[in-house]
């Protein structure tokens, strides 16, 4: 659930713009010096895109009693890293924000900084580091630490937004987590289920391009084959 | 993969078998709950200022474009995989010949 429309004062929506423009475009040219260099990869980006694009449609209910959707970024930033995730996030929070009412306009800055930069970046941090497990637990850690990092920085942005009288920021973001972190905690576990049932596929049927992209060593199994 | 949907399943059913209701308006959306306690911590001061320029007027409307957004995303997936899928099986039967 992405921040709502105006719920963001002075000077924290522009804040979080000055934030997310120079990743976005930094991401835009990476994804086209990519593309530029092999075709292959764009039915990639756009499988990747359209995984979000799912994922993000989908409100599903949680153990808290309240509806929250996944966010499908763990596949776009274990395939491309997190610059070129944000470019893809932003694409789909920019169609939710003028066709369905969902996260907003003045908040787009916020909501790009949340589930396109932070939380892929630290679930990117996860696919990191623990390169000495399987890729199946890698995917999977990667997607639901990704999902559930978003949550926790949209219960960061309100906090500092709106500090508690009482206790301050830290107290807001404990109100604002017990919302949105709690929630998401087993839609993050869906999310990384579904993500490497998707990233099975792809290892299947594009293990050539995941090579390229410096996934795959081509001495793994099967890499001869393709 | 069967052990994975099982567990897609699973996780689906299991929000229904451990909430019981305690909430007046229960499963409705986390967002929603935010703007409630935004108000209560601003003691009812803040106000938004920005309206979306364009809602869904119904809430019926709003579920079709949510699900056209899952569809849309959901046809490109499967165009793709199918795609793949067919490139393989039709070098598998190339060799074959």
């Amino acid at each position: 659930m992405h921040i709502m429309e105006g719920f963001l004062p002075s000077p924290w929506w522009y804040l979080w713009f000055i934030f997310t423009i120079p990743v976005l475009a930094y991401g835009l040219t990476k994804m086209r010096v990519l593309v530029e260099k092999n075709p292959d990869i764009k039915v990639l980006l756009a499988l990747a895109g359209a995984f979000t694009f799912v994922l993000s449609a989908l409100k599903m209910p949680s153990v808290t009693g309240s509806c929250s959707h996944p966010t499908g970024t763990g596949l776009a930033v274990v395939l491309f890293g997190p610059a070129i995730t944000a470019v893809l996030a932003s694409i789909v929070l920019l169609f939710q924000a003028l066709l369905l009412a969902h996260g907003g306009l003045t908040t787009w800055g916020a909501n790009v900084a949340s589930m396109g930069i932070v939380g892929p970046f630290i679930g990117y941090a996860v696919w990191k580091l623990t390169s000495k497990m399987s890729t199946r637990v890698r995917v999977f850690l990667a997607a639901a630490v990704a999902d559930l990092a978003t949550y926790v920085v949209t219960s960061l942005q309100l906090a500092l937004a709106f500090p508690a009288k009482e206790g301050g920021v830290l107290a807001s973001f404990k109100i604002f987590a017990s919302i949105f972190a709690v929630t998401q905690v087993p839609l993050a576990i869906t999310e990384g289920i579904v993500t490497v049932i998707v990233f099975k596929y792809i290892l299947e049927l594009k293990r050539d391009v995941l090579v390229e992209l410096g996934l795959l060593k081509k001495s793994a199994a099967g890499g001869a084959r393709a | 993969m069967r052990l994975s949907i099982a567990a897609f399943l699973l996780m689906l059913l299991l929000p229904f078998v451990v909430f019981a209701e305690k909430e007046a308006e229960p499963w409705s959306g986390a967002d929603a709950l935010a703007e409630q306690k935004i108000v209560e911590i601003t003691g009812g001061e803040y106000k938004p200022w920005f309206s979306p320029i364009w809602e869904p007027p119904s809430g019926e409307i709003e579920t079709f474009l949510f699900s056209l957004q899952a569809a849309a995303g959901a046809v490109v997936i499967g165009y793709f995989v199918g795609y793949f899928r067919g490139i393989k099986e039709g070098m598998r039967r190339a060799e074959a010949r």
